[in-house]
């Protein structure tokens, strides 16, 4: 392999401007394939999800999925997108084992949603437009498996084995058109703009659009032009790039890649190039085939898909709150800053808190427990917050216990470890680990006079108007009752005992 | 006319793994573009007023519900397979070595 000497970013961008492509594939949340009846649940054993349609048997006939169809015509709407009053589907043709049909059924030059944008806001706030050309139904591919290589790659591989249980699910390709004018923020944009696509593919309900599942992939086009110049430069296309991060590495390292090759006098060669996880970098694939490579026609077997204009309209009206929308909408009502809203994003907190609220919480003490106690948890066990063994209506009670002084934190935190360890509900942990504050004077009483005979050095101080010394009593009580007196309480009773004024 | 040459045929015996002899190549070059030009014809009668037709049938929007039914058990799926392995189909190498 070839080393490249990278030009910096820096330098990348004093002499060139990146205009980029963005290609999303994002696999439907439906319960069967786009074209035949078998099941797409993950994890089933291989090849036990196929039939004569999905493994192209001779005489079978596909038939699409009509939640298929809807979900597609539910992105296009909420990309800002024309939906296609008349649309048929395409014959991809090509070789390869992972389509058992060698064509992959998807659409061509008529897609069912066409010319619209994705507003994207990226961290310090600024709103990005991103044009979109097109959405287009199509169909995943089966699943290799290289053997005989040295590290389960194609490469040096003996054979390959397939399992068509993904072949046939359904894909919607997003695409946008050419990005511009994002210069050196470009790798940026490409990753603010596969994140809200995929919040927004989450709010229709269409996918659950997880990409370490692969639910939602992306290939990124990038090319380089001088600054200053129209004309794009030839472009690369790296493949299926499944994390945000790498999105943004990708682009990254492409910019500098370009830049040095173009600088030293060379020429960029269109092809497709692989993203490495490891160290950010990219290498090529295969020289791009031409579109017309693909022989694509129209697929006799199926017949048009013809929206109907109400229907359209209907749907429409159905959509959610843009994400975005949605977003500062509920920055403003919590009074959080974009960067603090940024954080609950990034940290998958945004329904929780939003569900919180709604089982009674105030927007603070939900967001508190939420980014606080509870995503410490989730990162100490490596999981999402919204795995952990908790439910917003439980947070919602422990904010609930906190707001009346039954709790305090320290003891809302030893509930919360109750609930998590699969102890029952708030109460039940309450109860059952005997964690109440104790406000009851007669219980508090013998505490707070052993308080007082034990540090009468501090206690003379407090008689003598240093009122800001009950801290250090108040303390000493806390730690005698492991944390469940009432602190306020237990002022009020020191100060009273000392004959002093709060 | 717009007809189709040697070398596109060879072009489009290589996307579709057909093994052409010279002899063939020539052969079905003259056979293909006596087809095309048969074909041509239809769009000559066809006038303004006869819509480019896809399908026979004035259908649009078949579609069916969302619904699982049964898939073939994985020894049936295999059954046609000319060699399996982990019970998925066995393919040959697909790259060699670059």
């Amino acid at each position: 392999m070839t080393t490249i000497d990278l030009v910096s970013y820096e330098d990348a961008l004093a002499s060139y401007d990146p205009v980029m492509g963005l290609e999303v594939h994002v696999e439907l949340g439906t319960r069967t394939k786009m074209f035949c009846g078998c099941s797409t649940e993950l994890g089933a054993e291989p090849n036990s999800q196929t039939c004569p349609t999905c493994l192209g048997l001779p005489g079978s006939l596909p038939v699409v999925n009509a939640i298929g169809v809807e979900s597609a015509v539910k992105i296009g709407l909420a990309l800002h997108c024309e939906i296609a009053e008349w649309c048929r589907f395409a014959r991809k043709n090509y070789f390869y084992p992972d389509m058992p049909k060698n064509f992959q059924t998807s659409q061509y030059d008529e897609p069912i949603a066409f010319n619209g944008y994705l507003d994207v806001q990226l961290e310090d706030g600024e709103v990005f437009r991103v044009e979109i050309e097109r959405a287009h139904m199509e169909e995943d591919t089966g699943k290799s498996t290289h053997v005989g290589g040295a590290t389960g790659r194609i490469h040096g591989a003996s054979h390959s084995l397939l399992d068509y249980n993904r072949a046939g699910i359904p894909l919607i390709e997003i695409v946008t058109k050419p990005i511009e004018g994002a210069g050196e923020r470009a790798p940026e944009v490409a990753k603010a703009y596969v994140a809200e696509l995929r919040e927004l593919i989450k709010a229709l309900g269409v996918s659950e659009a997880r990409m370490e599942m692969g639910q939602m992939r992306c290939d990124v086009n990038l090319s380089l032009r001088p600054n200053g110049t129209e004309k794009f430069g030839t472009r690369s296309e790296t493949k299926n790039v499944n994390s945000l991060r790498s999105v943004e590495r990708a682009a990254r390292f492409e910019i500098m890649r370009h830049a040095a090759v173009l600088s030293s006098g060379g020429t960029i060669v269109q092809e497709t190039r692989h993203f490495h996880e490891e160290d950010g970098s990219t290498t090529a694939g295969r020289i791009k085939d031409n579109a017309e490579d693909y022989r694509y026609f129209p697929e006799p077997d199926l017949v048009p898909v013809a929206p109907a204009r109400e229907w359209v309209e209907e749907l429409r009206k159905g959509l959610p709150e843009l994400p975005r929308v949605r977003r500062n909408r509920l920055r403003e009502e919590w009074g959080v800053s974009e960067h603090d809203m940024q954080s609950i994003l990034n940290a998958g907190a945004v329904d929780l808190i939003v569900a919180t609220i709604e089982a009674g919480a105030d927007a603070a003490s939900a967001r508190k427990w939420w980014m606080g106690e509870l995503a410490r948890r989730a990162n100490e066990a490596g999981t999402d917050l919204a795995a952990l063994e908790i439910t917003p209506v439980q947070v919602a009670r422990v904010c609930a216990l906190v707001a009346e002084g039954s709790l305090n934190d320290k003891l809302a935190r030893q509930v919360i470890e109750g609930v998590l360890a699969g102890e029952g509900d708030p109460d039940a942990v309450v109860a059952a680990r005997g964690l109440a504050v104790v406000s009851d004077d007669s219980a508090l009483g013998t505490a707070v006079d052993e308080a007082i005979a034990a540090n009468a050095g501090i206690a003379d101080k407090i008689r003598a108007g240093k009122v800001a010394a009950a801290g250090a009593l108040v303390g000493a009580v806390m730690k005698a009752t492991r944390g469940q007196a009432d602190a306020a309480r237990v002022r009020e009773l020191i100060l009273e005992r000392l004959g002093v004024e709060g | 006319m717009p007809g189709i040459t040697r070398e596109e045929v060879a072009h489009l015996a290589r996307l579709a793994r057909l093994e052409l002899k010279d002899e063939e190549l020539d052969h079905f070059a003259g056979q293909l573009d006596d087809i095309i030009g048969a074909v041509a014809r239809v769009s000559e009668v066809a006038d303004q007023d006869v819509p480019p037709t896809s399908h026979p049938l004035p259908l649009t929007n078949v579609m069916r519900a969302d619904e699982i039914r049964p898939s073939l058990t994985p020894q049936e799926a295999l059954s046609g397979a000319p060699a399996q392995e982990q019970q998925r189909f066995k393919v040959p190498q697909i790259l060699g070595e670059d």
